[in-house]
């Protein structure tokens, strides 16, 4: 084991916070973004909305069978050749929106598809308009199924946050690489970079579960 | 469009020498992958004892908080600094791919022995089995039609993953696209191209997937 240079990192310390508070700020955004993105799209997926179903469909299908990286990399280098251009940040968030969108929209239509048709029924017969069945008797119950599969989503695009280093965003990863490229210093800064996503993680996972048990008691008593 | 598919084809030969060095990596990741995620997940689903459980438990959450470029970056940097080993890209990509996908996979195996009725083991065990002979005879091959939507679509997660290799230094797909690139000043063709080529990996598997698990429910 090589000697660790404490210097090193307590100078560094204020780069990891920023690039963490970027990370951070783009994993939240993207979360938001991909919620927005999902429940419309699951709604038009479950109602069978005309023509739009197959966009949406073709859209879900994309997004989750090409990496990351190949979307970023199209997005950022591959669209100003035809003269769309775009910052790094904005890139990065509307990549990671559209690849979270697909994941979204999936585990939603999962969560409506799983309240029951006698659910519906029995409101309709009770005297429940359409409208406040959606709101009173299917989302509140879709959303709480969902909620497993929504927070495995959000943890997953708070990782995949540390791809888009490679289109030139000061997140952690881009941080380590360059600090790696000037000074060697490799055991240190990979050291800060793993304590950052433990950081940015963690808290999430431990916030997530919590809520996950907080929807079983609610639903199970 | 036509001068497009006139520069892909006359690039052919660089694409598909990148294209096997993808396919090759992702390949070797599933193998390791489903041996090692079988492995540990008749571990977790069997042998209860608490330390094997805990340092499970505690390896999968390695996987699940850091993401698996970080640990592409571990190995590569950290691993050759840290003692005299030499790590080249692929065999950092290779190693991490397969400890991640292992973690992936135990999750998916142990979720399908649990659907096993315990009668089959007791029986398994009635008519005296070793625990090797049980597993490998009785529980897994009940098992597997239960896994395999959940590990074809692990493969496509492995396959979209493996595009990070290019990070590391690896010629893959990625960087002789890129190479081409430079050369030709066609980043709109070239990057469509990949995300289109990903897709056609990925796509028939996602289907295929999700109609093996329509099928089994």
């Amino acid at each position: 084991m090589p000697d660790i240079d404490f210097e090193f990192i307590v100078i560094h310390l204020p780069h990891y916070g920023r690039a963490l508070l970027l990370t951070l700020a783009l994993g939240l955004g993207a979360i938001l973004g991909s919620l927005l993105v999902g429940l419309p799209g699951s709604l038009i997926l479950h109602f069978r909305a005309p023509v739009l179903r197959r966009v949406v469909a073709a859209y879900v299908e994309f997004s989750r069978n090409t990496p990351l990286l190949a979307q970023l990399f199209f997005l950022y280098f591959g669209l100003p050749a035809v003269g769309i251009k775009w910052s790094g940040f904005t890139c990065a968030l509307t990549g990671l929106t559209f690849l979270g969108g697909g994941y979204m929209i999936e585990a939603l239509r999962a969560g409506i598809e799983a309240v029951g048709r006698p659910q519906i029924e029995s409101a309709l017969s009770i005297g429940l308009s359409r409208p406040q069945i959606a709101r009173l008797v299917v989302l509140p119950q879709a959303l709480a199924s969902a909620v497993p599969a929504l927070a495995a989503n959000c943890i997953f695009l708070l990782k995949e946050t540390s791809v888009v280093g490679i289109i030139a965003v000061a997140d952690l990863m881009h941080l380590t690489q360059g600090l790696i490229g000037l000074y060697y210093k490799t055991t240190e800064s990979l050291l800060l970079l793993v304590a950052g996503y433990v950081i940015l993680i963690v808290p999430v996972s431990l916030l997530f579960s919590r809520l996950e048990k907080a929807v079983r008691r609610a639903e199970f008593g | 469009m036509l001068h497009a598919l006139e520069l892909l084809w006359q690039n052919a030969p660089l694409l598909l020498d990148g294209l096997w060095a993808t396919l090759g990596i992702a390949a070797a990741a599933t193998f390791f992958s489903i041996i090692g995620g079988a492995l540990l997940g008749m571990m977790r689903a069997s042998w209860n004892n608490a330390i094997v459980q805990a340092a499970a438990r505690a390896y999968l959450e390695l996987f699940r908080v850091i993401p698996i470029l970080v640990w592409l970056f571990v190995f590569f940097f950290a691993v050759p600094a840290a003692s005299s080993l030499d790590i080249s890209g692929t065999l950092a990509a290779v190693t991490v791919f397969s400890l991640w996908g292992a973690s992936e996979m135990s999750d998916i195996v142990r979720g399908a022995l649990k659907t096993i009725p315990q009668a089959q083991y007791d029986a398994g065990r009635a008519i005296g089995l070793s625990g090797a002979q049980l597993h490998l005879r009785v529980i897994l091959p009940q098992a597997v039609r239960r896994m395999l939507p959940g590990a074809i679509n692990l493969v496509t997660r492995i396959i979209k993953t493996t595009s990070l290799v290019v990070i590391v230094g690896v010629v893959d797909v990625v960087k002789r696209s890129q190479q081409i690139i430079e050369r030709t000043k066609e980043p709109f063709v070239l990057y469509a191209f990949l995300l289109l080529l990903f897709f056609a990996l990925c796509h028939p598997l996602s289907r295929l997937s999700r109609r093996l698990e329509k099928r089994f429910n």
